[in-house]
């Protein structure tokens, strides 16, 4: 499953340019799924027929990342540019980014500062791609780009973690393709929906639910942790198993669906954790208004430093995920 | 110019009809079916000639942002809310017409000869200041002026040689140049314009227009930002008056589809109609709730640029408003179920 996270997220995927990312999973997907669709607004959807006698599941885990779009090239060639998603200034100081065609650049800001310790505004900021003025800047206004972070491991005593930009969410569709490909038989009719636009609007999810009209939802996601140094409190941490929502800022899960995973974890003996975040929601808060509402909750993968190029997760949280949703899938 | 009457008609968010009756007139001829919807939206069909089978959405909005009365002073005057965004940086000394009855009051503000220095330096906030219509006392203010009447900005529409003047460019160009594409020949798909209501206050007349047309993509038609003024640094306005149409990548509501931006640029430079990309990340239009609409709607918005909008005077340039026309006709002649596969 490693080379699966470290090929899903080092593949360039700004919200809205979903491109790159819908065709690597796709090829992924392609030889396990019955029937495969693009949306409209760009989500993949992934039909698995089940053998009957069971509900029609959503799966979803949205495919789309944060980035920086870029605003306006000045004349001696520096880039400005906005945000795509929830980016934080503080984490772009001194990092690259990639843009479509794989051509880097690199974040800088306006030394001339009053206050050199204030934290800056994204409009203090540009990107440098190498150019010398507005006519050989290879870039155009309205391009985005991802930051650049390539896929590492670091292993400490028995655990294991994967560190990366873009943990959140391409962990949940690595989570989605390994289930689909362990799952020999279910008696679900499966949509797994690899959506866009989450980390904007809530776009792709939505309008992919609205499709498929489901009888359940499930969002495969990342949430915070509260086990770092002086961290925000959550009892939430990273290797003690993959987290059921109770609650976020959008949305209350669904008390069927949750207690649906706790009974599955429960019996198979797999760790879980409870989880309710504070601040941030996921797709399962668009879910679960679409028509005449749908039964939705999370299934969460602890996840440090979210929204930074290096965000971790734990190898048996990820593992024990796959197990989770198998638990859920095959009665 | 029908932009002269849309402008001088008064439609704050929740009553647009002055403004819709104005629609309703200038279409009505030339589409094929017309309606008004529940919330208010006008939507008009005009069928296509049969070329293309694909169900297209042109939207513009028709209200416009203004105040609402909230209470009376024991002094006659009206104390009121803003109807969307305004700044009350832009209010003080406004003319403005009140009620139904279009009566005509003014936004006080002390003299400059009594104003302390500090008063001098900030702007007023919206709670302290009143509307003025002349009323005697607080019983007389409130006959006149109802809890919950509205108030528009009283400003007439100027002609300026290349450019004009008036309130509520924003939509007001939009919807403008939709009856100005309703009224040319048919296009190779059916056209299901929607004129919509309260964009101001949340986006919310377009999200059951498209609904109805359940349409297989959208193009909403905008009176944007134009903020070329004098700046300290390098950096981009979000719009400049005259230098054609902008297309919209990327704002708070939602991220253009690229294949429909594709379409617009590659038909302008075609044809070298001029055009500049709105600065991303900034403002919102129907396109927000249109693209969420059922199973979604691939969106796209083109919109005139206009100074100072969201006050008593926008200013726009008949250049861009042209270029805009002849940007989405062509653009819209040029657009077949192809412009929407994927790879």
């Amino acid at each position: 499953m490693r080379e699966l996270i470290r090929k899903l997220v080092e593949t360039y995927g700004p919200s809205g340019d979903e491109e790159q990312i819908r065709a690597a999973i796709r090829a992924e997907v392609e030889p396990l799924a019955d029937e495969i669709r693009v949306d409209p607004l760009g989500s993949l959807v992934v039909h698995k027929r089940g053998r009957g006698g069971g509900q029609r599941i959503l799966l979803d885990a949205h495919m789309d990342e944060i980035g920086v779009m870029v605003s306006y090239i000045d004349e001696k060639g520096f880039a400005r540019f906005t945000k795509i998603g929830g980016v934080f200034p503080l984490n772009c100081v001194g990092g690259r980014v990639r843009f479509a065609d794989g051509r880097l650049g690199v974040i800088g800001i306006e030394s001339k500062r009053d206050d050199p310790g204030r934290i800056p505004e994204l409009s203090e900021l540009f990107i440098d791609v190498g150019a010398t003025s507005r006519d050989d800047c290879p870039v155009k206004v309205g391009d985005p780009a991802v930051f650049f972070r390539p896929f590492a491991v670091v292993e400490a005593g028995e655990h294991t973690r994967y560190v990366s930009k873009t943990m959140d969410d391409r962990i949940g569709c690595a989570i989605l393709i390994e289930t689909l490909r362990r799952l020999e038989s279910t008696p679900h009719d499966l949509y797994l929906v690899f959506s866009v636009q989450e980390e904007t609007t809530l776009s792709g999810a939505r309008t992919s639910a609205y499709g498929i009209e489901p009888d359940l939802a499930i969002a495969v996601d990342v949430t915070g942790t509260g086990d770092t140094p002086e961290s925000r409190p959550m009892a939430v941490k990273l290797g003690h198993g993959p987290a059921i929502k109770v609650q976020d800022r959008g949305m209350i899960a669904h008390p069927q669906v949750r207690d649906l995973l706790v009974e599955r974890a429960e019996a198979a003996g797999i760790p879980y954790q409870m989880e309710v975040l504070e601040y941030g929601t996921t797709n399962a808060a668009a879910m679960q208004l679409v028509r005449a509402g749908v039964p939705s909750g999370c299934l969460s993968v602890p996840c440090r430093y979210i929204h930074s190029p290096s965000e971790m997760v734990d190898a048996d949280d990820v593992e024990n995920s796959v197990r989770l949703l198998l638990e859920v899938l095959t009665r | 110019m029908i932009l002269k009457d849309l402008s001088e008609a008064i439609g704050v968010s929740g009553d647009e009809g002055d403004v819709r009756a104005i629609i309703l007139d200038a279409i009505r001829d030339h589409v094929d079916e017309v309606r008004v919807d529940n919330m208010g939206n006008v939507l008009a069909l005009k069928r296509g000639t049969g070329d293309q089978g694909l169900r297209v959405m042109l939207a513009a909005h028709m209200d416009e942002v203004g105040l609402m009365v909230i209470g009376h002073d024991n002094d006659g005057l009206l104390r009121f809310r803003p109807v969307g965004g305004l700044d009350p940086r832009v209010l003080p000394g406004t003319p403005l017409k009140v009620g139904d009855e279009r009566l005509p009051g003014v936004i006080g503000i002390k003299p400059i000869h009594l104003a302390r220095d500090e008063e001098r330096k900030k702007a007023p906030r919206i709670k302290e200041l009143a509307v003025d219509i002349g009323a005697k006392d607080k019983k007389e203010a409130a006959r006149l002026a109802p809890l919950g009447t509205y108030i528009a900005f009283a400003t007439p529409f100027r002609d300026l040689g290349p450019t004009v003047s008036g309130k509520a460019f924003d939509d007001r160009a939009g919807c403008a140049a939709l009856v100005e594409l309703l009224r040319g020949d048919p296009f190779p798909f059916d056209l299901h314009a929607a004129f919509t209501v309260q964009e101001e206050v949340g986006l919310r007349g377009a999200r059951v227009a498209a609904y109805t047309i359940e349409p297989d993509c959208a193009f909403v038609l905008e009176g944007t930002i134009a903020d070329d003024l004098p700046r300290d640094k390098d950096t981009s306005p979000t719009t400049e008056l005259g230098h054609g149409p902008a297309i919209t990548l990327m704002d708070r509501t939602f991220i253009a589809d690229r294949r429909l931006v594709q379409l617009l640029t590659s038909t302008a430079d075609e044809l070298h109609i001029p055009y500049q990309f709105k600065q991303p990340g900034v403002g919102g239009t129907d396109a927000g709730s249109i693209h969420l609409t059922r199973a979604g709607v691939p969106s796209a918005t083109v919109a005139v640029p206009c100074r100072y909008i969201h006050s008593p005077v926008s200013l726009l340039s008949r250049d861009d408003f042209d270029n805009l026309l002849t940007l989405m006709r062509e653009s819209l002649a040029r657009l077949t179920p192809r412009t929407l596969g994927r790879n």
